[in-house]
């Protein structure tokens, strides 16, 4: 059972570093042979780069997490979605992200069975605490298992 | 860039990525840091049910996201959003298409246009994913 009490909650502020190097190899991982990712010195990040920031968070800010109490096996990554307030960050800039437990909720599964959807936001900000990027992630907890029920 | 007819019901032209290989699902767990051994580990896939190893579903959406940005230009794209819909196995080959769906207007930027994208199987029953994207 997702843990519904930790909506709201906020995890610890950690920085994010866009390094030129990360943006072409992440470039090049997804097909891209654009000589805006690949040439250029201060190139901006692919749109679904930042989801690279949740591998390097420290441990502590990875908790937010944990706390959601949700089940490895029945866990689906359900949606995901980035927002830029202008262009994307480009290379050379630190950015701070801080992500929020935005929302929790069940819904009836096509196949039966409870699924409950768990929505975070990271917010990723300048020095001046301006929002610069929006990630939000949907997690799913299924009924059961996916190699169970044959959906992915 | 040849100049593109982005009037409202165009179909852009569309993009096929693949087939995708075992390597192209590990190249992407490199660049990302999501080493989840479900995409690479054949006997860890197989413990948990799956028939073999499948790919990130971050994969995917980046390959979406680079027709965009190959289509657009990269400092273009201002919002992307995807949905999940299946998984992706070894050999697939994902086609992505758009279609300019409506103009937002009335925003803070009258340039913004909303765009269907999908990746789907050549013989697909459905869309992969769906996503949003403006620039």
């Amino acid at each position: 059972m997702v843990n519904k009490d930790a909506v709201g909650r906020t995890g610890p502020r950690f920085d994010v570093v866009i390094e030129r190097g990360k943006i072409r190899e992440f470039a090049r991982a997804t097909g891209s042979t654009s000589p805006g990712y690949l040439d250029e010195p201060d190139p901006v990040v692919p749109p679904t780069f930042l989801t690279t920031a949740s591998f390097w968070q420290p441990p502590e800010a990875a908790d937010i997490y944990r706390t959601l109490d949700i089940d490895p096996r029945r866990l689906l990554h359900g949606e995901q979605e980035f927002l830029f307030t202008l262009e994307p960050p480009r290379a050379g800039t630190v950015l701070h992200a801080q992500t929020t437990v935005e929302e929790i909720y069940d819904k009836e599964g096509r196949r039966g069975g409870v699924m409950t959807f768990a929505v975070l936001r990271s917010d990723f900000t300048d020095d001046d605490g301006v929002i610069i990027a929006q990630a939000r992630t949907t997690l799913i907890e299924t009924g059961r298992a996916p190699a169970d029920s044959g959906e992915g | 860039m040849a100049r593109l007819d982005l009037s409202i019901g165009v179909e852009l032209p569309a993009r096929t990525f693949g087939p995708l290989s075992r390597t192209d699902f590990v190249r992407y767990q490199g660049a990302s840091g999501d080493f989840n051994p479900i995409h690479h580990d054949e006997e860890f896939a197989r413990s948990a049910g799956f028939d073999t190893v499948f790919s990130v579903g971050m994969l995917q959406a980046g390959l979406l996201a680079t027709y965009c940005t190959d289509l657009l230009g990269p400092a273009n794209v201002r919002r992307f959003k995807t949905q999940f819909r299946e998984q992706v196995w070894p050999g697939d080959r994902l086609i992505a298409s758009a279609r300019h769906h409506h103009d937002t207007g009335g925003g803070r930027r009258r340039d913004q246009r909303h765009r269907d994208l999908r990746h789907r199987r050549p013989r697909g029953r459905r869309g992969l994913s769906q996503p949003l994207s403006s620039s």
